[in-house]
């Protein structure tokens, strides 16, 4: 079933189209990884098909009223923020609001698959910067929405934090929801999603399998990079490797 | 729970205290049995008439203070915002300023109080003309701003070219704050508004919490937040205008009785509203009751004295955050 359908989304700042025309369909089981270079497009392209930006063209989250669409997408926005000291538990039951308060059993799983178990009863804003990046993923995972929007969900945080959160992404996609997260780490990106979208100034230029997006041509002519890939028995590795500007 | 249980035993108790000091000296069996005794009595005409007005007004100012504090320290994620950081107190105050130079407040004594809350009215209209409907926390504080300084100059102007320098000194006494001499009639024009302003401020506490993570999150969980500002300026201006325009400007209040609540609730915006509320009452129940006892004969502001309580706690909330930060 679809999650997301864009058609022709265009956001426009002034009257600079920052995203410009994106067409995407985003199924159950999909690990979406939007990746690009900075000013890419791809928060504003997260926040347009979320209704959080005016946008032009349609997107199927933007058909439903603002209650409906909470239970059906989850945002993780990329400003981290936590303004008053809750315990972590109160911030990750907040995204049980779309639900009416009810069901803590998800807040458990929610605490539970990002490995925050021990630090339930701390203050959030006690946490170091990168355990509240985590406090506040469990925040988005706790809403249990069909689909996960998740602006930069990994940056900042340590290697095994990195790499437990796209498990925990990938085990979603795998469980039939779908996930799409924004990623500027490429490496990350090619080995846990299953299918990737480069944007460009606004624009989608590549979708498909992650080998595929991340093609030797693809990267020179929008990261102006050359990188590494290789098989390996653990998966696939991709690495950046040199500047080619 | 049990704090909010506390709380209101306080207030109980000094709503009780509230009615029981005062210069007239009457014995406390007699002062109680008078509020529900017969009628004619010099007794029963103080607790009626000057008593039990001035304790409800206090308990009632106070906690419309302290909840819009809260709220507004919710909506704004801010420990240092308070309920005059949207103009509301400052236009009010300039409505009942009015009323006092043009001499309306002399011949009609409702006069005072219905221009207050004429000023607060005008002062919503300006915020929607000048913050627009939709936008952010930012454009909402820099309309308040701008309508705060605009409201004072005028109240300024109204001093500087006051003929009449009783009317200069009335409208500064009145500008202190104070619950002096006020009467049933004032609790009654003042209720329906603080009802129905604490009414919308209360109801803003789930969508609060939700924006503790930001507005974008608290949007993707489906908070209007369009809606939630205008609960939140709507309902401050009934509340807050009320208050003012029956008590004048009481400062402080709002700002400090949010923070003092807040560590005991958990830090949750939803359960620090109805706390303050409660928490605000105390306070300016408590700050009435000690201007009667430490100057009895001096007529001590109200307003003079929550600030002189306030500033000091301002100041020490400074120094502790400089400790954390360090």
């Amino acid at each position: 079933m679809t999650l997301l359908a864009l058609r022709d989304l265009t956001v426009r700042r002034g009257t600079c189209p920052v995203v410009d025309h994106v067409s995407l369909t985003v199924d159950e089981g999909e690990f979406v990884g939007l990746i690009g270079p900075n000013g890419a497009g791809k928060t504003t392209l997260l926040r347009g098909a979320l209704g959080l930006l005016p946008s032009l063209g349609q997107s199927s989250l933007l058909a439903l009223a603002p209650k409906a669409r909470a239970r059906a997408a989850a945002f993780l926005p990329q400003g981290r923020e936590i303004a008053w000291p809750v315990s972590v538990e109160t911030v990750v039951a907040l995204g049980r609001a779309p639900h009416l308060g009810q069901g803590t059993e998800a807040v458990d799983r929610a605490l539970t698959r990002m490995g925050l178990e021990p630090y339930r009863d701390r203050k959030a804003t006690e946490l170091s910067g990168g355990e509240q990046a985590r406090v506040l993923i469990a925040r988005a995972l706790a809403q249990e929405a069909p689909l996960l929007l998740a602006d930069e969900p990994v940056a900042g945080l340590d290697p095994e934090a990195q790499l437990r959160t796209m498990e925990v992404f990938a085990d979603l996609a795998a469980e039939g929801r779908g996930v799409v997260a924004s990623i500027h780490d490429l490496g990350l990106a090619a080995r846990a999603c299953t299918r990737l979208v480069l944007l460009h100034r606004g624009q989608v230029v590549a979708d498909g399998p992650p080998r595929q997006v991340l093609s030797e041509s693809n990267l020179a002519d929008v990261f102006g990079v050359r990188g590494f890939h290789a098989e390996t028995p653990d998966g696939p590795v991709f690495q950046p490797m040199g500047v080619l500007r | 729970m049990k704090v909010l249980l506390s709380l209101l035993l306080l207030v109980l108790l000094l709503f009780a205290a509230s009615l029981l000091v005062g210069p007239a000296g009457l014995g406390v069996g007699d002062s109680l049995a008078a509020l529900f005794r017969g009628e004619g009595d010099a007794v029963v005409l103080v607790m009626r008439e000057i008593r039990l007005p001035r304790a409800l007004l206090g308990a009632m100012v106070g906690a419309v203070l302290g909840l819009s504090g809260a709220a507004m320290q919710g909506y704004l994620r801010n420990p240092l915002a308070e309920p005059g950081i949207i103009g509301i107190s400052s236009s009010s105050a300039l409505g009942a300023v009015l009323a006092l130079q043009t001499g309306a407040a002399a011949m009609f004594p409702l006069a005072l109080p219905l221009s207050a809350l004429s000023g607060a009215g005008i002062a919503v209209l300006l915020i929607l003309a000048l913050a627009g409907p939709r936008g952010g926390a930012m454009a909402l504080i820099l309309a308040g701003i701008a309508i705060s300084a605009l409201a004072g100059a005028l109240t300024s102007l109204v001093l500087n070219l006051s003929s009449n320098p009783f009317a200069a000194m009335e409208i500064v006494f009145w500008m202190m704050g104070s619950l002096a001499d006020r009467s049933m009639q004032h609790v009654w024009l003042a209720a329906p508004f603080m009802v129905a302003g604490s009414a919308l401020l209360l109801a803003m506490g789930r969508p609060l919490d939700a924006l503790t993570l930001g507005e974008d999150a608290a949007a993707s969980m489906g908070v209007n937040l369009t809606r939630l500002r205008w609960q939140l300026v709507i309902g401050t201006a009934l509340a807050v205008g009320a208050s003012v325009a029956v008590a004048g400007a009481v400062g402080f209040v709002g700002l400090v009785v949010p923070h003092l609540v807040r560590p005991l609730m958990g830090a949750r915006p939803s359960r620090v509203l109805p706390a303050s509320m409660l928490g605000g009452a105390c306070m300016v129940l408590a700050a009435d009751v000690a201007v009667r006892i430490v100057a009895p004969d001096q007529d001590l502001k109200l307003g003079v004295l929550t600030a002189l309580i306030g500033a000091p706690f301002f100041l020490h909330l400074i120094w502790r955050l400089r400790g954390a930060e360090a």
